[in-house]
């Protein structure tokens, strides 16, 4: 390339993740670690709370995006009704397990790196342009990992030009990979996809992958000490949210609490 | 050796402001107007993609005047301020008026470093949480910043749309009635009939939840326009 124009192209483009690395790294959520004291010691992994079970699953409009309400610090609750599902923008949602402080820094990161792109640019990034950016920002978390400060998120958005759902999921090194039905992860993660593999169908209605979330929390809950059941005598409830053309819609506490309450019925003994 | 050629500072001060004054005068005009639900922008705008328009932040929108190339810059400057100051404090602490003083700052420091000016005008709106509490900057391309009330212009024929406006302009106008307003402003000033096409229009509808900004389309605007 001619040279006058070798700088041209050297802007940080419209990615605010890019542009922060470069200026104020100290701003990332790996931002003042020592990558090189200690870091393969796991018995000098930090004792932070840590977000448990989150799970998706697909269903005829969209994509439904849940989780538990518990932290735990080693064998400690540390908190109760803290959310790991949050809304990104119009049509994508995230949910995270891992080291809390962490999942929800690279949670706020990722609503303002595609707000910033959207802004820049003059539209918004394509589902598997969300993706993939992702993936670069937990790559960056690997050195953090390697302490013990895990974060594993499931993304999950509706593809408006294929006018799908779609669920994404990711290791420690950024590898992204989709999934077609459901996914779950975090310590309760395999009680929840067990449950899911035996109650999934396809095309499912609304009422019914609610369901299937919620029962799928709710057995990870009774396997796993780490995940928090439904706590009825302080009122706190998973959280859900659908993902679908119409944007990101919360579901309703009252809704979830009583699809939660005829889950134990059926459940109760003697009934 | 030569010797440099001696010259006032006055002088060059002078000569770069002349400069960009010509610069600005070749370009079309951009006017921002409270109305009953937040603030409205219409720019003389032919091209469909390169806006003249942009939204900051909830509650922020920038207009840039004259040279694309050089307001453009500034724009994504003002989305990496804005956004940085939210996601590093929180999104209520990312002000109209931070945002206008970094602008001021950064024209001024341009204006009287650089040999060529910056040949461009620029706004900073915001809208309020009630009626007549928005805020509007034109910040100059020496730096020199003025807080305008109701509302502002920028571009190549500011004086006289101001003066067409400073008699016409009511506090509180419905959405339809403050862009047929714009858009006779924008007509008074050019002498020429404007094909709604070739305006760009948004708003700050402090009904929104959330981000504020909202372009309006074609067929928006048209209905708009033609409403009784």
């Amino acid at each position: 390339m001619d040279l006058k124009f070798r700088g041209a192209f050297q802007d940080f483009g419209s990615s605010f993740f890019d542009w922060l690395s470069t200026h104020h790294p100290d701003a990332l959520p790996s931002g003042h670690l020592r990558t090189d004291s200690g870091g393969n010691d796991k018995s000098q992994s930090l004792a932070v709370p840590h977000g448990t079970t989150v799970l998706a699953l697909k269903y005829r409009d969209g994509v439904i995006i849940a989780g538990d309400r518990m932290a735990t610090e080693g064998y400690q609750v540390s908190a109760r009704r803290i959310d790991k599902v949050y809304k990104v923008d119009e049509h994508s949602a995230i949910a995270i397990a891992g080291a809390a402080g962490p999942c929800i820094e690279l949670a706020r990161l990722l609503q303002t790196e595609l707000e910033h792109y959207e802004k820049l640019e003059g539209s918004a990034l394509s589902t598997d342009g969300k993706a993939n950016k992702l993936s670069q920002m937990v790559k960056g978390n690997l050195p953090m990992a390697f302490q013990g400060l895990v974060v594993i998120p499931i993304f999950v958005g509706f593809d408006l030009k294929r006018n799908e759902g779609r669920i994404f999921k990711y290791d420690i090194t950024g590898g992204r990979y989709e999934e077609t039905d459901y996914f779950s992860t975090g310590s309760g993660g395999k009680d929840a996809r067990t449950t899911m593999k035996k109650l999934y169908q396809t095309d499912m209605a609304e009422a019914e992958a609610v369901r299937t979330a919620l029962e799928a929390l709710y057995d990870a809950a009774e396997e796993d000490i780490g995940t928090g059941g439904p706590d009825l005598i302080r009122g706190i409830f998973p959280t859900a949210k659908t993902v679908t053309s119409r944007g990101v819609i919360d579901i309703e506490e009252s809704r979830i609490r009583q699809t939660v309450e005829q889950l134990i019925n059926t459940r109760r003994r003697g009934s | 050796m030569a010797l440099p050629y001696y010259v006032s500072p006055e002088q060059m001060m002078q000569d770069k402001a002349e400069y960009a004054k010509k610069g600005i005068a070749k370009g079309r005009s951009i006017v921002a107007m409270e109305y009953q639900d937040g603030i409205l922008i219409v720019a003389d705008n032919p091209s469909m993609s390169l806006n003249k328009i942009s939204e900051i932040y909830d509650n922020i929108a920038f207009l840039g005047a004259g040279r694309y190339s050089e307001f453009e810059n500034l724009r994504k400057a003002g989305i990496r301020h804005a956004d940085l100051k939210g996601y590093l404090y929180s999104r209520e602490d990312v002000t109209a008026k931070s945002l206008a003083n970094a602008y001021s700052q950064a024209l001024g420091t341009t204006f009287s470093q650089e040999v060529k000016p910056l040949e461009i005008e620029i706004a900073v709106v915001a809208v309020g949480e009630t009626a007549q509490s928005g805020e509007i900057y034109r910040i100059s391309f020496d730096g020199s910043i003025t807080d305008e009330r109701g509302f502002t212009i920028i571009g190549g024929r500011a004086e006289a749309i101001t003066l067409f406006l400073r008699d016409r302009y009511k506090a509180g106008l419905p959405l339809a009635k403050a862009l047929k307003l714009c858009k006779e402003a924008l007509e008074n000033s050019s002498g020429q009939t404007l094909v709604i096409p070739n305006l760009e229009v948004a708003v700050l509808d402090r009904n929104r939840q959330g981000r504020k900004f909202r372009r309006l389309t074609t067929d928006e605007v048209t209905s708009l326009v033609n409403q009784r």
